[in-house]
């Protein structure tokens, strides 16, 4: 396994790039510990997967360099890089048996038959899959052919990386959270290098230690799953992580102060020094109380999810939600919201304008 | 319009693919069909749009009975899981193609497709073509096509499941105001039991080829009929056990036990099985009256709100749900507290015992 170093990495799927628009992947510069599980977290589009084909070697990125520990892989095709890749759709040979399947990427490499033996038998242990062994791919059900697929990108034990490309699309909910576990708990005994590509952010954070959050070619963080949720840099992640998202209120700075439809809404420390072309506060709905004074609102909407209820509420034109697991208020009745200060940020032309008071 | 199975039943090389179900679907909310993959939602929705036959029993719309007529006969609109959408048309021509069929004037087909357009932000992309649009756009019209049709009733097959997590959110959120006060019945078909209580409305809980539960989304939710319905209706998974009551007591295991309360204080003496959401196991203790119990902590998974932990109790596999993060070591005996007012219990034979 190895570490991943990405330097000054750009890409333009046009000849002759001139403004920023033109690039797919904007500016790139991060390192990868090795041994660490990340995952790579944004919308369609985001230049997710055109950072993956530049990782894996199938594309050449116009700027910057690639490492593989110390040594510069840029320009090395996919199979001398020493990757392995689990796609959406399971990629397994049909008419072969589930032992044959897992044996391939070892077999490929002339690995001698005691070896390949005890590869497939170790790995097919960790997956829960040991009575399949003799029994042919095609007729497993959805999830265990991703299984099998997830196997073969695991099976090999002299690989740099082990990159997933939004390997769980196709797997039904209650099976997922199945195949997310099991992910996780081969990456804690195999400690390789894995990297997760996907937009479904439950599946980011419950997979990675580390998440680098895309938008538009940029990243816009990485942070560990608390730090994106607790103190998003920037609206889209705020907006994009969470469920519902975190609420981005338009509001008015003057005299260091902000002001959110007529009330002054005290923030989590001082704001920066600087201008902007707009202002906005970021408050999760998790961090909305319904209380007897504060902002006045009159609520639009309630949903009940179960586990606690979504209460959206209008404060003058602006909607906010809040999560509360006490009993809801009716659609219609007038209520007051509180925000907790110390998780109040003021966001300013979308990025973070609040100085951290380290709560 | 109201769309009523009575005792229908499919069969696949003899076997009884759909078992004998009887449904009454109203307009006004959505009528969800949750269950997992193969639980028979599709062939379910396939039987009600007349895109296969019923071995026995009948489908009644609005009191007719339209068993034997074919899709067209009907008046329904099908949004699938894939988009689905005429390649070499403009997004005003596929919204456009069921009325154009129809024989409709000119003048009303510009008028419905425009009022579709707008309530799905369609407008400035009605002359692209579907390829030059994103997956989004691209099952926003598909939804539109089935709007502006304006058919009795309107068969949504997992639409979101193709889309982006957060694009699924917004367009989510949206489809019940869509339809509303539109008079046509809406089934949606979903394998998310989150997504379920996001839509409220009905439903209808599906497994191996059965309806278990039908009701109001959040009264089934909360008052699961039997076993079964309360699995298919939890995510993650339902935590359950058996359990046996004596007296007062009921007792999971040598350590695990508690004083049975409201509802369980009234079953008579005997196994039953326990069955508790994973957010009333929490962590830490909430109330004294919480039952400590202590399991392995196997995997456990950050959402950046929530941690969950997942456990072993005895042979069981249990799920801890909880606001918050929570340090948990994997491999480590760590204690948990259940709140036992938030359990169910079920007859050995699945139902609900009360």
């Amino acid at each position: 396994m190895a570490k991943i170093t990405l330097s000054n990495l750009r890409h333009s799927y046009y000849p002759n790039p001139s403004k920023p628009d033109d690039y797919a992947l904007k500016h790139l510069d991060l390192s990868w510990e090795d041994g660490g599980a990340y995952a790579l977290l944004g919308p369609s589009g985001c230049g997710k997967s055109t950072l993956l084909n530049i990782i894996s070697g199938l594309l050449v990125p116009s700027e910057g360099k690639i490492l593989f520990d110390d040594k510069d892989v840029t320009h090395l095709k996919p199979a001398e890089r020493n990757i392995a890749q689990v796609f959406q759709f399971p990629v397994i040979y049909d008419t072969m048996t589930v032992f044959d399947n897992l044996a391939f990427p070892l077999r490929n490499r002339q690995v001698d038959e005691a070896t390949v033996k005890s590869r497939v038998e170790a790995i097919a242990d960790m997956l829960e899959v040991t009575d399949m062994l003799g029994t042919k791919a095609a007729g497993l059900s959805p999830d265990n052919k991703q299984k099998i697929s997830m196997g073969r990108g695991l099976v090999r034990d002299d690989i740099n990386v082990v990159m997933f490309d939004e390997p769980l699309t196709v797997i039904d909910p209650h099976l997922k959270w199945k195949l997310r576990s099991k992910l996780k708990e081969l990456h804690q005994e195999l400690k390789a290098t894995m990297i997760y590509v996907t937009h479904d952010q439950t599946e980011a954070l419950t997979f990675a230690d580390q998440v680098v959050v895309m938008q538009e070619g940029e990243v816009v963080q990485i942070g560990t799953p608390v730090e994106l949720f607790e103190r998003p840099t920037h609206t889209f992640v705020g907006h994009f992580i969470g469920s519902p998202g975190m609420n981005i209120l338009p509001c008015e700075v003057s005299g260091g102060k902000a002001m959110f439809n007529g009330q002054s809404i005290t923030l989590e420390g001082e704001i920066e020094a600087g201008e902007g072309k707009s202002n906005e506060i970021g408050i999760r709905p998790e961090h909305v109380t319904i209380a007897d004074n504060g902002l006045e609102a009159v609520v639009s909407k309630v949903s009940d999810v179960g586990r606690h209820n979504v209460v959206e509420a209008m404060v003058g034109g602006t909607k906010v939600a809040s999560i509360t697991e006490e009993s809801a208020p009716n659609p219609g009745e007038s209520i007051h919201l509180q925000f907790d200060p110390a998780k109040t940020r003021l966001y300013r032309d979308g990025w973070i304008a609040t100085k951290s008071t380290g709560a | 319009m109201t769309l009523e199975l009575k005792g229908i039943t499919k069969r696949v090389d003899g076997r009884l693919h759909i078992k004998e179900t009887s449904l009454r679907l109203e307009p006004g909310h959505f009528n969800v069909l949750l269950g997992e993959t193969g639980a028979g939602k599709t062939s379910l929705i396939k039987l009600m749009a007349g895109l296969d036959r019923c071995a026995s029993g009948s489908i009644l719309m609005e009191g007719v009975d339209v068993t034997k007529q074919n899709t067209q006969q009907r008046n329904i609109s099908l949004v699938h899981q894939f988009f689905v959408n005429y390649p070499h048309m403009s997004v005003f021509d596929n919204i456009a193609s069921p009325l154009k069929v129809a024989g409709m004037a000119k003048s009303e087909i510009e008028g419905r497709v425009e009022e579709a357009a707008d309530l799905l932000q369609l407008r400035p992309m009605l002359h692209r073509r579907p390829h030059e649009l994103s997956g989004g756009q691209q099952q926003r019209t598909a939804l539109a096509r089935a709007i502006a049709k304006e058919s009795n009733a309107v068969f949504l097959d997992e639409p979101l499941a193709n889309l982006d997590y957060k694009l699924r959110e917004e367009l989510r959120a949206q489809l019940p105001e869509l339809f509303a006060g539109r008079g046509a019945v809406v089934v949606y078909a979903t394998s998310e039991p989150e997504e379920a209580l996001l839509l409220g409305g009905q439903t209808a809980l599906m497994q191996d080829g059965n309806v278990t539960q039908f009701g109001k989304t959040a009264d089934i939710y909360r008052n699961p009929a039997d076993l079964v319905s309360a699995s298919v209706f939890s995510d993650p998974p339902i935590n359950s056990a058996r359990v046996t009551k004596k007296g007062d007591e009921i007792r999971l295991d040598a350590h695990v036990k508690w004083t049975a309360t409201g509802e369980a204080s009234e079953l008579a003496d005997g196994e039953y099985d326990v069955a508790v959401r994973p957010h009333y196991v929490s962590p830490v203790r909430i109330a004294d009256r919480h039952v400590p119990m202590t399991g392995t902590v196997q995997v456990t998974e950050l959402t950046g709100s929530e941690s969950s932990a997942h456990f072993k109790l005895g042979d069981q596999s249990w799920v801890s749900l909880s606001q918050g993060v929570h340090p948990y070591q994997v491999g480590e005996d760590h204690e948990f507290f259940m709140d036992p007012d938030h359990c169910f219990y079920f007859l050995p034979n699945g139902q609900r015992a009360r």
